[in-house]
This record gives structure tokens, sequence and C-alpha cells, in this order.
């Protein structure tokens, strides 16, 4: 009896009301409902991102609130290191910027230093110099109609797409003896000539392109899926992409007319090429790969153009054994494949430069990720960093 | 008939070694036929060559034994039991499946009244498994993929039953036997030479059927639950060695079972025009595996060729497509049964 008396009196004294029990159970209710947001690390190893680059994602389900990108895993301090180096040592450097178009990367510190120096390479070089960026331009873009197919889901275009760029890649091994760093201009010219039967060769490749580019008109650009996937997705609008410095296809796409081959300082032999500088209006990932698809074409007709145009002659001027470039300083850009590429070099009249800044288009392109991903799913941030086509070395050198 | 008599006994075994071995071989035979060999040749690569001497015919097999001796990784995190559990559940449905497949007029496992209910009854089952594996590897990238399978799969069963209801309207019947003989005896509108494969009648029955199956399947375009350029490979992405195997051979084993699914029910499943009786026990299995086959080869030619739908626009589909054109096909087929 008695130990029930304590039972009830104990009871009584821990006794909860009921409307703090009602609290209590509707914070508990409220604790489990509770849907945090998740951050998702995308990257550094992550097969959208082709090579170390990282993402943070914060995600509410599959929707992103915020994404921050990190960049610099693969930075090698290429700025730098060209300090230490001489003028035609620093082209097998740059060539490893942009891997996947190292000689669109030669072509303006070339420029630059020959600019200094006051010379001029020969009409035959400056040919071969076109037809090679040009080459790298549609083994860029090959890979990357191929690739953004796998990006979205599809595992056939990409094998189509390093198919074809073998045969882009044989020719620039053929003349210059490096698949990937040619490493193939001088200071005055380029070092070797063409070999006997190249210019043949390459216009029966320019068919293979065109027959490429007919391919992923089909079966990528014409699937219902992949319009589904890449219309209205990743839009980039024309003032804030230039604000934001992209440039290039991805600037174009968004209706930008805006294309240094024709619109910078005049280089290489481009002013004497007839083409088309391709824009498309809506600015989304589909208007990215439309761009970058009918440049392909493009590029293969300037080639034709120059092989029906290059002249004979000699592939070097007169340089000193020894290249000293004298005193100055220069901005050289071009269009290359990724974007807007540019070197701004010092010189204060030694064999290497003092001070070499390098402008890279995939650091630009990639610094409007965390404005373009905001609110996005999880898919379409894979699209739109697939259709931005950014080379890890490009953004970090 | 057969003047053999076989006890009961004898019968389970052989039933049951029918049952475990023929989703490992479907498995296998899918496997090295389209993912290894008409893959590659579809984007114009040799794929493998050396193993087992004719066109690397052994080299799943060879995969099969180095995952046995792989080491088996659990993650830290993970809930260890329901980790381990989830890959046996996964294959388990598959075998359930193909326990109600007629092979033969007397070939058949378990000759089920509600055959075709229960095969996909069991073959959701699996979706289970998958949300056990995402939940328990404590990974992000598993449990979007998880939870993308789930939603996928209550979007996806609603259009594959009302394909599938069609059929059973025609034929009068759920159960599997059934529906083939309803196939080899029956015409299309008194013209009865190949019977009535119901492919020729059901149509829109085999396109929902191969449609929401390729969902059911997580296949391209529709597997964003593995997604392997975004979320690496979705429920999978902890699974090592022979738990890992697990997946695969429940991967291929189920899109073997509903291969044999749809050949049953749109291709006339064993059955082949003027063949009956014993005959038709032996060339059975045979015929059905070669119009599994066909089908299983449209499934994965769609799968090396398109890219991947996005989560939301695969339920749009689901909802706004393909169960109104399933309903609408079961009204027009209950009609035509009704008036014809």
């Amino acid at each position: 009896m008695s130990t029930t008396d304590t039972t009830a009196s104990g009871a009584s004294d821990f006794a909860i009301d009921p409307a703090s029990m009602r609290h209590l159970a509707e914070a508990r209710v409220n604790v489990e409902l509770d849907t945090g947001d998740m951050v998702l690390n995308l990257g550094p190893q992550h097969p959208a991102t082709h090579g170390t680059f990282r993402l943070v994602v914060r995600l509410d389900g599959e929707r992103v609130i915020s994404a921050d990108p990190v960049i610099g895993y693969m930075h090698r301090g290429y700025e730098k290191i060209t300090e230490f180096r001489t003028y035609p040592q620093v082209t097998t450097l740059i060539n490893r910027i942009d891997w996947l178009s190292s000689f669109a990367n030669e072509v303006p510190f070339v420029a630059a230093a020959e600019k200094l120096m006051d010379v001029e390479a020969p009409p035959r070089a400056q040919y071969i110099r076109t037809i090679l960026t040009e080459l790298s331009r549609i083994a860029t873009f090959l890979l990357f109609l191929g690739e953004m197919g796998l990006q979205v889901g599809a595992l056939t275009p990409a094998f189509y797409g390093f198919r074809d760029r073998e045969h882009i890649l044989n020719l620039i091994e053929s003349a210059t003896g490096g698949r990937f760093h040619p490493n193939f201009n001088r200071i005055g010219g380029l070092k070797d000539d063409l070999p006997w039967g190249w210019l043949a060769e390459c216009r029966s490749t320019m068919q293979i392109v065109f027959d490429a580019c007919d391919t992923f008109e089909n079966l990528v650009l014409g699937n219902e899926i992949f319009a589904a996937r890449c219309k209205g997705i990743g839009i980039i609008p024309p003032e804030l992409g230039a604000a934001y410095g992209v440039s290039g296809s991805n600037l174009r796409a968004s209706g930008v007319d805006w294309d240094l081959r024709r619109d910078g300082d005049p280089y290489l032999v481009y002013s004497e090429l007839d083409f088309k500088v391709w824009t498309h209006s809506d600015g989304d990932s589909f208007a990215r790969y439309w761009v970058r698809l009918q440049e392909t074409r493009e590029s293969a007709r300037m080639v034709l153009q120059c092989l029906d145009a290059i002249p004979a002659g000699p592939i070097m001027t007169k340089v000193p054994l020894i290249i000293k470039v004298p005193k100055g300083e220069i901005w050289v850009e071009t269009e290359n494949p990724l974007g807007q590429m540019g070197y701004y070099v010092v010189s204060k009249g030694g064999t290497g430069p003092f001070r070499v800044k390098i402008r890279s288009a995939s650091f630009s392109n990639v610094s409007i990720l965390p404005w373009l991903l905001q609110g996005v799913y999880v898919p379409d941030v894979i699209t739109i960093l697939a259709s931005l086509y950014f080379i890890l070395g490009d953004i970090d050198r | 008939m057969v003047a053999l008599e076989i006890g009961w006994g004898t019968t389970l075994a052989i039933k049951t070694l029918v049952v475990v071995m023929v989703i490992p071989l479907g498995a296998l035979i899918l496997g090295y036929t389209f993912l290894l060999k008409m893959m590659s040749h579809m984007q114009s690569r040799l794929g493998p060559m050396d193993p087992g001497g004719f066109h690397g015919w052994f080299q799943l097999v060879g995969d099969g034994i180095k995952f046995l001796q792989k080491e088996d990784i659990m993650p830290a995190d993970a809930d260890k039991k329901v980790f381990a559990m989830a890959p046996v559940v996964v294959v388990l449905s598959t075998f359930l499946v193909f326990a109600v497949i007629p092979m033969g007029p007397d070939l058949v496992v378990v000759n089920l009244d509600v055959g075709i209910f229960y095969a996909l009854a069991v073959s959701s089952l699996s979706v289970i498994g998958i949300l056990m594996a995402g939940w328990s590897s404590a990974n992000k990238f598993a449990l979007l993929g998880a939870l993308r399978a789930a939603a996928q799969l209550i979007a996806y069963e609603l259009p594959l039953l009302l394909a599938v209801i069609g059929v059973a309207i025609q034929a009068g019947t759920l159960n599997l036997q059934d529906i083939v003989l309803a196939q080899q005896n029956g015409g299309i509108f008194g013209w009865d030479v190949i019977g009535n494969p119901y492919i020729l009648t059901q149509f829109v029955g085999f396109g929902l059927f191969m449609i929401a199956a390729q969902a059911e399947l997580s296949q391209t375009p529709f597997d964003m639950p593995v997604a392997e350029s975004e979320l690496v490979s979705g429920y999978m992405v902890e699974y090592t060695g022979f738990r890992f195997l697990f997946f695969f051979i429940g991967e291929f084993g189920t899109a073997f079972a509903f291969a044999a699914i749809a050949a049953t029910l749109f291709l006339g499943g064993w059955a082949i025009p003027g063949v009956t009786g014993d005959l038709a026990n032996i060339l059975g299995p045979l015929v059905l595996f070669a119009k599994l086959m066909a089908v299983a080869f449209l499934m994965f030619w769609v799968r090396f060729t398109y890219p991947r739908l996005r989560e939301d626009q695969l339920q749009a589909l689901a909802w706004k497509v393909l169960i109104p054109i399933g309903l609408v096909n079961i009204l027009v087929t209950g009609i035509l049964k009704v008036t014809l």
C-alpha cells in the first residue's frame, strides 16, 4: 500500500502536463521531418569533371541551392616557370595548358615573341600554322561532340568522337611528330615543312570530319531526349556572360557575334579566309552544342580553303641562333577552341620572358558556374559542366 | 505424352536446378552477347577477343572469378546487415520471376493461375533491395540513386501493368501457360495460320511494356538510379567483389526475365506454328530463347543508343503519356473483346 502511495506521489512529482507533452511531441515530429540541405562533393574524382575539379554542391533533394567550384588541383605554375625558361623552351610548357588543342596554345605566345622581335613568319609557315590550329580545333570539338553525349547518358557517341578525332591526331602527328604536344612552332616560322602527300591526306580527312558532323547531328543533336535534357538548361544571358568573361563558343551560343579570328587583331591568315561566325540566340546547353557542331564544319571548310591557297616557299625566316627579345611589353590574344586565350609578355631584353600572364579561356568560363548552377537539378549540373566544356589544365594552368 | 514417370522429389530437384541455373546463365549470355559484343560492334570496336579463344566468350566467366577473389570492402559507417542483404534481395526477386515462365507445354516450374500477376509483383521486390543498398551504403550518391529508383518504380509499375492487362483481357486469363496457348490457338479475324501472337493485336501494349520494362530494369534512357556520369554508379557505388557480382547478375538476369515475359506475352512464348506435343516440349525452350533474345536485342539497342532522361521528365512521361495510352488501350481491347 505504502509502495503504491510512493509511486503515485512520485509519478505526480514528475508528471508532465499535457500541453508540454504535446509540444515535445511536435518538436520531435519536426525534428524527424526536418529536411536539411545535403552537401555533395562532385569531385575531385568524378566522371563528369574529366580531371581534378571539385564542385561543392548544396542540395535540397535533387535541387541545387548553391554550387562552389574549387579549382587549383592541377596548378602547375606555368606563369612562374616561364620566367626561368628561354623563349623557345616556353612553347614546350604552354603546350600543356589546354592539352586537347596544344598547337593553338603555342600560336599566341610565339606571335607575341615575334611581334616584340619584329620578325614575321613566311606565308607558307603562316598557312601551315592556320591549318594546324584549325585541326586542333576540330580535334577538340570532335571530342566534345562525343563527350557531351556521354555526359547526358548516351554511351555510343563518345566512342565515335574518339574514333574520328584519331584521324585528326594522326594528321597532326605526321606533320609535327607529336600527337598531343606538337611543340612545332619556332619563333620566326616552323620546325619542319609538311611531309610529302600530307595536303592530299588532309583533304580526304576533312571529308571524314564532315561525315562525323553529320553523324553527330543525327545521333545526338536530332535526338528528342538530348533536346529535352539540354534545351533551356544553363542559359547564359549575353551581358552576364560577357561580364563574367565567358568567351568563345560559349558566348557565341548566347548570341554574341564575337570571334577574335575575325574581330581581333589580325593573326595568321584568317583575314584571307572566307568563313562564317556561327551564333545561336538561345544561350542554353543545346545552343552550345549546336554552335560547336557548326564551328567544326566551318573549321574543316577553312582548312580546305587553306589547302587550296597554301603557297610554296620557305617555312622559316632569318632569326638569330640565340633568341633575345628586345625590351617591351605586349598583349596577344587569339581565338582558341575553348575561347579567348591571351598572353601578356613582359621582356627585359633577355633570352627569356621577364613576366608572363596567361589568360586562359576555361578559367573565366567556369567562373560563371556558381551563378549558372543555382536552382537546377543534379543531372543538369552535369549537362552544364559538359556543355561549358572546360579543360582542367586550362583552368589551373 | 512422354511415358516417363518421374517422382516428385526428382521433379522438384530438376525444377530448382533450372531456376537456379537459368538466371546466372541468362545473365552471362545477355552480358556477353549484348554488353560485350553487340555494344562493341555498335561503337566500332571489337570488345574482348582473347579469353576462351573464340571472340572472348570466356571473358565474363573470368570476370566472375575475378570478382570472387576481390576484397570484400564494407564502408565503416554502413549498416552492415542491410548492406550485406541488399544484393541478395535484388537477385532473389529475379529468381522468383523465373518460376512461372513456361518453356514448353509441360515445362513450367510452377503453373500458377495468377502467373503474370505474380511475376510482376515479385519483380518489383528488387526495388526494396535497391533502397536497402542505397540507404545502408552511407553514401550520398548511393542514397540519391536509391531514391531515384524508388520514384521510378512507382511511376513505371502502372504502365507495365496496364500494358499487361490488355493481353490478359484478350487471352481471358492471367496464367502464362494459358496465355501462350491462347496465342497458339487463336486467330486474327479468323486467319489462324500463325496463331495470334499478341504483338500483332496488342502492339500498343507491346510498346508500353518495352518502355516500362526499360525503366524497371533501369536501363538507358531511364538509368537515372545508376547514372554513371552523375551518380557514378548510384546505389552500387560502395559494392565490391561478389556483392557487386550479385548486382550484375541481378541486372542482366532481370533483363533476361523481362525479355522472357515479353516474349511469352507478345511473341507467343515457346509456341511455333504447327508444332505440338512432345516436339514442342523439346523445341519450346529453344524457341522461347530465340524470341527472348530478339526482345533483349531491342532493349539493349535502345540502351546503347539513347541519352538519359531526367527524373522529372521520366515522371512526366509516365503519368502524362504512357498511363493515358495504356488506359485507352485497355478500353479499346475491352470493347473489341466484347463486340467481336
